[in-house]
């Protein structure tokens, strides 16, 4: 009963990391670069709901409003930050992504301070009980916010001009621009969306456990970073197969009480393990390099 | 003045200018100390400075020489410094000598450093078969898992969450052993990057595929370059763990590995006087704010940084900056100021 309620557990976290995941995976997929802020930008819709719950003191707008935030920031940063950079080496691309998010959590320190902020409103207590085995409304709603965000963004990226947009930008940037594609405007609305979802795994997470630092995004988004390129980054599938594994990986090792301390170790191990025997991940496609 | 500059063009030491002046700030502040003269602040800046050189110069043979970014070099420094830390911490005691002997930084230095190596080496493995984007993740992870399993096991071994308590060693003489050290880093690295290893290294960066083309063997030379960047992290951690009394995991966080690579990338990627040159500086700016910026302000250093890191790495290599890049950059501008002296000379003469 204690595994499967830990099994239970890990999907809901595993959710949680593969919408963060998600917005990994597809701004890797179609500019080609990692975005290290991506985890930072969860925690900067932490504090944005933080504010408006201050404010209007409801949850839904409270959402409404870091959604909002979210996706101006992704496209603000993307903007500024990493367009300047398209066509430059990988490397520099990434130190910028570092900046960025080293520069994120130092403001949020500075416009909010060290301490920890609990925005209560967005807890949800209370379990559902099925005889002994009981699970939490909150894994029960993350659950279902996976799913259906999940599916509306395969259907999206599969039937929509946009996303279709998407997979041809994502295939070949060059030939995309050549059709009349908008490169710059497709790769906006992606940093847009991964932004968009970032503010809904904040929802999820501080709807769990209430209490809000300026690295409230740095551990989960690193962990959601290693749930991408488990899975094979680049690869939508492949971040939810990722996220829902790392999850799982995650809460078994904490409900056995002798390995609970080293989970932390236990995940980041199993990523070095994966990327040994398949270096491009486990649905990812192994790209072979042109002369 | 124009005769130490003429002494400072003279070939031979040009190419080694920077051993002496190194050489040189040793011996003033080394000087200093013993007679008694130099302030206690001053000597823990000159220890944290090395430490910070010593970190910077060997991240930089991986980020600037084989161009492969780490982010786990606060993670070999960790291996270095609770391994070295913990056989000080044993040698001293059961040699019954005093917190300042000699022998006993040595031993901990090698064992430090040679352990910090063996996992450069492991590390370096996976390096062969991951590029770029996924080796950056995969050093993260291992930055992340050494600190969570020095952390959690058991206390006798590493202290736990306590932190392990280690010797200090004498602050009036530890700087200048540091200082030593980093001269021994710029040494091994400056040699190796100016030898045909070093070029081999630097094709490496440039393209892979073409190295390969040419006969380089690009499996020895990336393990071989990860192996002596985390030796001498790994040192560093050493004299790190003799600079404090009580070594806690959390400072090798990967904040600190960054710290580390802003250091790099200031410097210029693929300069060894420059990445010394940006550690001294940012350690010591960092000192002198420590005490200006208290609480929540302390940030605002961090804040700079991040800006700095992005304003650089944007301007050196944005493909829409480049004709701005060619007319304004350092090059240019002390040609320019050069061009102006000669011809100021030149109207002296006349």
């Amino acid at each position: 009963m204690n595994f499967l309620t830990a099994l239970f557990n890990g999907l809901s976290s595993g959710g949680t990391y593969a919408i963060i995941a998600i917005g990994y995976t597809m701004v890797y997929g179609i500019a080609k670069m990692l975005n290290f802020a991506h985890g930072d930008i969860i925690m900067a819709g932490g504090y944005a709901m933080f504010t408006t719950l201050l404010l209007v003191g409801h949850p839904i707008p409270a959402l409404c409003v870091a959604v909002a935030f979210c996706v101006a920031l992704g496209v603000f940063v993307e903007r500024f930050a990493y367009r300047p950079l398209r066509g430059a080496s990988p490397l520099a691309v990434l130190i910028t992504a570092i900046g960025v998010s080293s520069l994120l959590q130092s403001l949020a320190q500075i416009i909010f301070g060290a301490g920890s902020k609990m925005p209560l409103q967005l807890q949800v207590s209370g379990a559902l009980k099925l005889g002994a085995f009981s699970i939490h409304y909150n894994t029960l709603i993350t659950l279902a916010v996976t799913v259906v965000l999940m599916v509306a963004l395969t259907l999206f990226v599969k039937y929509s001009k946009v996303g279709r947009a998407m997979v041809a930008v994502s295939e070949d940037r060059g030939a995309a621009q050549l059709m009349g594609v908008n490169t710059n405007a497709i790769i906006a609305v992606t940093f847009g969306i991964g932004s968009a979802l970032a503010a809904v795994a904040a929802y999820l997470m501080l709807m769990k456990a209430p209490s809000l630092t300026n690295t409230l995004g740095a551990m989960p988004g690193i962990k959601a970073f290693t749930a991408a390129v488990i899975g094979g980054i680049g690869s939508v599938p492949g971040a939810m197969l990722g996220g829902i594994l790392l999850g799982v990986i995650e809460c078994v090792s904490l409900s056995i009480p002798a390995i609970a301390p080293f989970t932390d170790a236990i995940e980041f191990a199993v990523l070095i393990v994966i990327l040994l025997v398949k270096p491009a991940g486990l649905l990812g496609k192994a790209r072979r390099e042109k002369v | 003045m124009s005769t130490v500059l003429a002494f400072f063009k003279k070939p031979f030491i040009r190419k080694y200018a920077n051993y002496f002046i190194l050489a040189l700030i040793t011996l003033v502040f080394g000087a200093l100390s013993l007679s008694g003269s130099l302030k206690m602040g001053n000597q823990f800046l000159l220890e944290q400075i090395a430490i910070a050189m010593l970190l910077a110069v060997s991240l930089g043979m991986v980020v600037g020489f084989l161009g492969e970014l780490s982010l786990g070099h606060a993670g070999f420094m960790c291996v270095g410094a609770f391994l070295g830390g913990k056989v000080s911490a044993i040698l001293v005691p059961a040699l019954g000598t005093n917190a300042n002997s000699i022998l006993v930084l040595v031993i901990s230095l090698l064992v430090g450093g040679l352990s910090a190596a063996v996992f450069g080496m492991i590390i370096g493995l996976p390096a062969l078969r991951l590029r770029g984007d996924y080796l950056a993740i995969v050093t993260l992870a291992f930055g992340e898992i050494v600190r969570n399993v020095v952390m959690n096991l058991p206390e006798q071994l590493f202290g736990a969450t306590l932190g392990l308590e280690t010797p200090r060693f004498d602050r009036k003489y530890l700087f200048i052993i540091a200082l030593i050290a980093v001269l021994a880093c710029l040494a091994v690295t400056q040699n190796l990057m100016r030898s045909k290893h070093g070029r081999a290294i630097i094709s490496i960066k440039d393209n892979e595929i073409a190295a390969r083309a040419m006969g380089v063997d690009i499996t020895k030379y990336k393990l071989f370059v990860f192996t002596i960047s985390s030796f001498f992290a790994g040192v560093a951690g050493v004299l790190y763990s003799y600079t404090q009394s009580r070594l806690q995991t959390p400072t090798f966080d990967y904040n600190y590995s960054i710290e580390i690579l802003v250091m790099v990338v200031l410097g210029g990627m693929g300069s060894i006087n420059g990445a010394a040159l940006a550690a001294a500086l940012i350690t010591f700016i960092n000192f002198k704010l420590q005490t200006v910026l208290t609480g929540n302000l302390s940030v605002l250093q961090n804040v700079i940084y991040s800006l700095i890191l992005i304003v650089i790495v944007i301007y050196r290599n944005a493909p829409g900056l480049k004709a701005f890049r060619e007319k304004y950059n350092l090059a240019v501008l002390l040609q320019k100021l050069k061009g102006k002296r000669a011809e100021t000379e030149e109207k002296e003469d006349a």
